[in-house]
């Protein structure tokens, strides 16, 4: 298992891009967005914490498809499959993967995006909290829709549509975070709600992944 | 005798033919009679006139979407657990019809507000939760007509199902947290103090039992379809053999 | 018998291509799959490689006794030849890999990179992983793909090795490997009856 996850961290380190990108992404998400309302701090300052969690969640959706596709199409993934460990594990260290090149980055870079969008002092320590909590999520609910479309040729625009609904619960409680938080307001709740979300997600998610991998591979 | 038998599909096929008219033919009567009645020979309501009458397409619609997600949650368990194929082509043949009630409930709801809340779309949560589960619906869609092998694509929509039923409610809190909304509360419930007036339940109910109906035909006649494209494509499939 | 199979049945996309398939393989055999194109030889092995269900009968073998070979041989190419080898040892559970490359004549491509090997050397690292998973059972498809005279050769001198250790091997190919103690099973024995031809959605003609 560990050799797995040290691999794609090899494979993604080496192959550059796709992974690289996400985070080009997000960059253009807080440059562009207060070109399009407005450089007025109060505004920007207003809707810093939905602007930042939806150009995360858009950053990670890029680079979904190449968590099973490269192995996919090589021939990999059936190997894997035959190999002794359990797919669900190769679905599980594969999202962590996913995470740990696409989610961590986006998190560290989150509070310099932060000062471009003039997000209020008080909202830093909840937006990179929020954004560690909730990228997890984010990259086990990917990994679902990309076991689901693996064997779909061009299946970039279907994955997104399959995925996207299914963050709507990670999206609101993680910008809920941000918001309470740089209001100055309490967010046990939306923290608690939203932690539930990734560790429900990571732990029963792999299951319907493997299952939907199975059934590509036949 | 037991229920699976229905799920052979020779057998379903007789069966559903013997039924389907007069499951139409019910259908149109408990609409037309419904809407009459609740259009034209119910009173107007004291605060919101007589648009409140748009209440006997938009409740129906608004249920039977729900309930159509709620009948492919069904199908798609019995898909996995029984592998009856009737079962997966009626979950494939209700999801269009679903979508359908889903955007005229949104609809319909949309000339409802623009007069009683002065807008054609708020964020409210129960409009929200219904756009959600419109993007559902289309994602679940999508995925059937994008898996060429029809086995195939009846297992991953099926778990796309289970997984998506799961999300939807989540998202459905999640949206209540997230605004707690305009929207009048139930208009049917159990609690009497809560139900709109006895004259105009009563035109309701015959409007939702037609629009029960009306589901009922509409994913009868497109079972039937699918099962007769499958039964042509394992013809061809069978001509290739020979 | 390392592995039987009793009236097994195998489908491709809906349609059941082969049935009534009995056979079994020894520890120390090698069973030749031979049929023309579409005869069912890849769906067959998938089969018993545990990729996809049987439509009917039974596999038996020990677990986790197979490894499986096919065209698409997994390798990355931002890896080089020993990093791939390591890491389908690591899954597998084996250590060294210093005699698959040997076997398969890969010593000096160790430090090479997947994207510069040619198809041939792709097809030796692809084959010598066979070696590092430890499996007594090869289910191998078309394995002499891109590989010149020599390597066939090489790679038949390999199976002969593992079956010599008490392995066996199934191997779908066109090619004469040189392998004349290996027993020939013809498909064209088991092709199912067009009839029988519709697979699970039958039952709509029941």
């Amino acid at each position: 298992m560990f050799r797995l996850l040290t691999r794609d961290l090899r494979l993604a380190v080496r192959a550059g891009g796709g992974f690289g990108l996400g985070l080009a992404f997000f960059l253009l998400v807080a440059v562009l967005v207060p070109l399009g309302v407005g450089p007025e701090g109060a505004v920007l300052a207003r809707i810093a914490p939905g602007i930042l969690w939806v150009g995360a969640l858009l950053a990670c959706l890029l680079s979904l498809d190449r968590i099973f596709a490269l192995d996919f199409e090589d021939g990999s993934l059936d190997l894997l499959a035959t190999s002794p460990m359990p797919l669900e594990g190769v679905v599980a260290v594969k999202s962590l993967a996913h995470w740990l090149v696409t989610g961590v980055p986006l998190v560290l870079v989150s509070p310099v995006l932060g000062v471009l969008l003039n997000l209020p002092v008080q909202g830093y320590g909840w937006l990179v909290l929020s954004l560690a909590l909730g990228t997890p999520a984010l990259s086990v609910i990917g990994a679902f829709g990309a076991a689901l479309t693996v064997g779909v040729k061009r299946g970039g625009l279907l994955l997104s549509l399959l995925v996207l609904p299914l963050y709507v619960p990670t999206l609101i409680f993680g910008a809920e975070v941000v918001k309470r938080g740089a209001a100055g307001l309490t967010v046990g709740t939306p923290v608690l709600l939203l932690a539930g979300i990734t560790l429900g997600a990571a732990a029963l998610l792999p299951f319907a992944s493997a299952a939907a991998l199975r059934v590509n591979l036949r | 005798m037991s229920i699976w038998e229905y799920a052979n599909p020779k057998k379903f096929m007789q069966t559903s033919g013997l039924v389907l008219p007069w499951v139409a033919g019910l259908s149109a009567l408990c609409i037309v009679a419904g809407l009459v009645w609740g259009f034209f020979l119910t009173p107007d309501d004291y605060r919101q006139g007589s648009t409140v009458k748009i209440i006997y397409l938009h409740v129906p619609s608004a249920m039977m979407a729900i309930n159509a997600w709620g009948m492919m949650l069904v199908t798609s368990l019995i898909w996995l657990v029984r592998r009856h194929h009737v079962s997966a082509l009626a979950a494939k043949a209700a999801a269009p019809v679903g979508l359908t009630f889903t955007v005229i409930a949104l609809v319909t709801g949309a000339f409802w507000g623009q007069p009683m809340w002065g807008t054609w779309w708020a964020w409210d949560p129960r409009l929200t939760s219904f756009l959600i589960l419109t993007l559902f619906y289309l994602g679940y869609i999508a995925l059937w007509q994008a898996v060429e092998d029809p086995d195939t694509a009846a297992d991953l929509t099926a778990v796309l199902c289970l997984v998506g039923s799961v999300f939807a409610l989540l998202s459905r809190y999640a949206v209540l947290f997230w605004n707690q909304g305009l929207h009048q509360g139930a208009s049917l419930s159990l609690d009497k103090k809560e139900n709109v007036a006895d004259v105009f339940w009563v035109p309701l109910v015959v409007c939702i039992a037609g629009f029960v109906l009306l589901f009922l035909t509409l994913v009868l006649v497109r079972t039937r379809t699918e099962i007769r494209a499958r039964r042509l494509s394992a013809l061809l499939a069978r001509e290739r053999m020979a | 018998m390392l592995l039987s199979v009793s009236d097994l049945a195998v489908a491709r996309g809906g349609v059941t291509v082969l049935e009534g398939m009995t056979f079994g393989v020894a520890a120390g055999q090698a069973l030749i799959l031979r049929g023309p194109n579409g005869a069912g030889k890849t769906t067959l092995l998938r089969t018993l490689a545990g990729l996809q269900p049987a439509v009917a009968g039974a596999v038996s073998v020990p677990p986790e006794a197979m490894a499986y070979a096919a065209h698409a041989d997994g390798i990355k190419a931002v890896l080089t030849v020993a990093e791939n080898l390591e890491f389908w040892a690591a899954v597998h559970g084996t250590r060294g890999i210093g005699a698959a490359l040997e076997a398969m004549d890969l010593v000096g491509l160790r430090n090479r990179r997947g994207a510069h090997l040619s198809a041939g050397q792709k097809r030796r690292l692809g084959l010598a992983r066979l070696l590092v998973t430890g499996r007594p059972v090869w289910l191998l498809d078309e394995p002499t793909v891109s590989l010149d005279v020599a390597s066939v050769a090489l790679f038949a001198g390999v199976v002969r090795g593992h079956l010599a250790g008490g392995g066996a091997a199934l191997i779908a190919t066109h090619v004469d490997l040189g392998l004349g103690e290996a027993v020939v099973l013809d498909l064209s024995a088991f092709k199912a009856r067009a009839a029988a031809g519709t697979g699970a959605f039958d039952e709509a003609f029941g």
